[in-house]
């Protein structure tokens, strides 16, 4: 497991996912080749599933695009800990099944080499030797996250009869 | 104490009376999809393989993002929306050339005081401009909501924003957004609802508005809204669309913050690489040199927008160490401009006109930029890349300051101009 460590605030999306791949790249294949590309050009070589970014302020700020949590949520990563997160990306990540934490706590706790664990059951972040508890989502989200998103969620609200 | 404009509006959809926090779920009067519909169409495809649309009526489409089609890829994408609106029946839709979504979607009557709109762009937050609750969702929910009608909302708190006095010559809704947004920060407004009240606000035009509305987002706002008022009623009475739903925060609302701005200090400013709330007065820039002015956009693309820009350069030559590309926010707007002589002297200046539409605005076609090299948009953001080059740079402006920059192909201060 990889911990990729942006400290700064305010990583947009275009930043996550240039903007003029769009409209001509909307699998997980092809996200993935541009993941993070004008932020960390090595980053789409080297993540893999498993691994965890740990971010400042207001991730994931800027357009409604959903390559970036469509992209992450593809490779397997298994959370992304931030300061806090913009409200689209956020909810963007629940759509897609994209774990989120927000503790600003665990985020300045962080230094490089740290081993990171996450429980999301428990609410937990493990950070070196220190834990640090993140509240749950409510129940309606939680549930999107659990059947691993919104689409696959109502997939199931449909095949159990109580869809719209 | 009263509630605000966000709690009634949702209050009103969900049935029962919400509080600040809460979850609920309403079914939006619109949802708006662009050129991404086509990866919207293969989300809907997949999860209900031959469904059906829940509410066709309710669905938007405007193709505006890349238009014409810069490649066989993107015509191909064009293609499965307009084939997919054939199937399911889905009058709302606006082919390429009608112009940007969200002036398309007021101009069509399609949003109205007291609705709810979501859409898969960011910039929904726009028709916060005409007392809507508006807000973007991603495409996957959009897909959601074309086969459940329906979605969710955390009920936010609000930030209110007063305003009085009037602008001075040479300042405009921009200067006044970007000032905000650089006293706010980029997520200074994340999870808020921001509502524009106080006595400056009748005199707003309507063009002045969707100008600050549409960059609520860049503050990280769920949604930006205006009361609806004369200014309003006028524009809805000339579409012949009845206003009836219309809903405002009660007069002793509770507000997380209280801002006050009063116009008339308000100056020129731009917004600096690489984020909107990077913003300082054009003053200190000034003398810089610019590659590319962009004069457009659902910021400022409006028939309003480009005669505060010809104005400046009526008789005027463009300078030759510069480019200047126009693209009107809609087709209307552009016959608007046409009639009033507007494109004619744009482009005797020496602009180049672009078809209405984003233009390149997301960086994605149209007006590149080559690396180091600067361009003073008209545009909402300036993010390093996004106009296609990440080693270029992006200023953001008022119409009047890229029309005065675009004389000398330097930053220049409109009030030396417009006094």
């Amino acid at each position: 497991m990889k911990v990729f460590h942006y400290p700064q605030k305010d990583i947009n999306t275009d930043l996550l996912f240039p903007g003029k791949y769009t409209y001509t790249c909307s699998t997980g294949p092809e996200i993935k080749e541009h993941l993070l590309e004008d932020l960390d050009p090595s980053f789409a070589g080297a993540v893999q599933a498993g691994d965890i970014i740990i971010a400042g302020e207001n991730f994931g700020c800027g357009s409604s695009r959903e390559h970036p949590s469509l992209g992450l949520k593809h490779i397997g990563l298994k959370a992304v800990i931030a300061s806090s997160f913009a409200r689209i990306f956020y909810r963007s990540a629940i759509n897609q099944g994209l774990l989120l934490i927000q503790s600003s706590e665990a985020v300045k706790h962080y230094t490089e080499g740290d081993d990171v664990t996450v429980d999301p059951a428990a609410g937990e972040v493990r950070i070196g030797d220190r834990v640090f508890n993140f509240p749950s989502l409510p129940d309606e989200m939680l549930e999107i996250l659990r059947d691993g998103g919104l689409l696959n969620h109502i997939k199931k609200q449909f095949a159990r009869g109580d869809g719209a | 104490m009263g509630d605000t404009f966000a709690i009634k509006i949702l209050s009103r959809a969900a049935g029962k009376k919400v509080r600040e926090g809460e979850i609920v779920f309403v079914e939006p009067d619109y949802i708006l999809t662009h050129d991404n519909s086509s990866a919207i169409v293969g989300k809907f495809e997949s999860t209900v393989p031959g469904g059906r649309v829940r509410y066709p009526e309710r669905i938007a489409i405007v193709l505006d993002h890349v238009i014409p089609a810069a490649s066989s890829k993107h015509a191909a994408g064009h293609r499965k929306v307009r084939e997919f609106v054939r199937e399911q029946g889905i009058a709302n839709f606006y082919d390429i050339g009608t112009g940007v979504c969200h002036q398309v979607m007021p101009e069509v009557g399609l949003v109205q005081p007291g609705s709810i709109v979501v859409g898969s762009d960011s910039h929904t937050c726009t028709y916060g401009a005409f007392n809507c609750f508006a807000t973007g969702i991603d495409r996957t929910e959009a897909a959601g909501i074309w086969i459940t009608g329906r979605t969710w909302f955390k009920v936010p708190r609000t930030i209110n924003i007063e305003l009085t006095g009037s602008f001075s010559a040479g300042v405009s809704a921009k200067d006044l957004i970007l000032t905000i947004i650089g006293d706010v920060g980029a997520g200074g407004a994340n999870y808020m609802a921001v509502e524009f009240n106080g006595p400056a606000v009748g005199g707003l035009r309507i063009c002045d508005r969707m100008t600050i509305a549409n960059m609520g987002i860049e503050m990280g706002a769920k949604i930006a809204a205006f009361p609806a008022n004369i200014v309003t009623s006028k524009y809805f009475e000339a579409l012949d669309v009845p206003i009836t739903d219309a809903i405002w925060s009660d007069f002793d609302a509770e507000y997380a913050r209280t801002l006050e701005y009063d116009l008339e200090n308000i100056v020129p400013v731009i917004a600096c690489p690489h984020q909107v709330d990077n913003v300082v007065p054009v003053e200190e820039m000034a003398g810089m040199k610019i590659d590319q002015i962009f004069l457009g956009t659902c910021t400022n693309g409006r028939v309003e927008d480009l005669k505060a820009a010809a104005d400046i350069l009526r008789g005027e030559k463009i300078h030759s160490s510069t480019r200047m590309l126009v693209a009107p926010a809609s087709r209307i707007e552009y016959l608007k401009a046409m009639k009033m002589g507007i494109v004619q002297d744009l482009v005797t200046a020496g602009a180049v006109i672009l078809p209405p539409g984003c233009g390149p605005c997301l960086g994605a076609h149209q007006g590149a930029l080559a690396p180091g090299e600067k361009c003073l948009s008209t545009a909402n953001r300036n993010f390093k890349g996004r106009m296609g080059e990440k080693e270029a740079e992006i200023y953001l402006s008022s119409p009047e300051t890229a029309a005065v920059s675009a004389l000398t192909g330097t930053i220049r201060d409109p009030r030396e101009v417009l006094k």
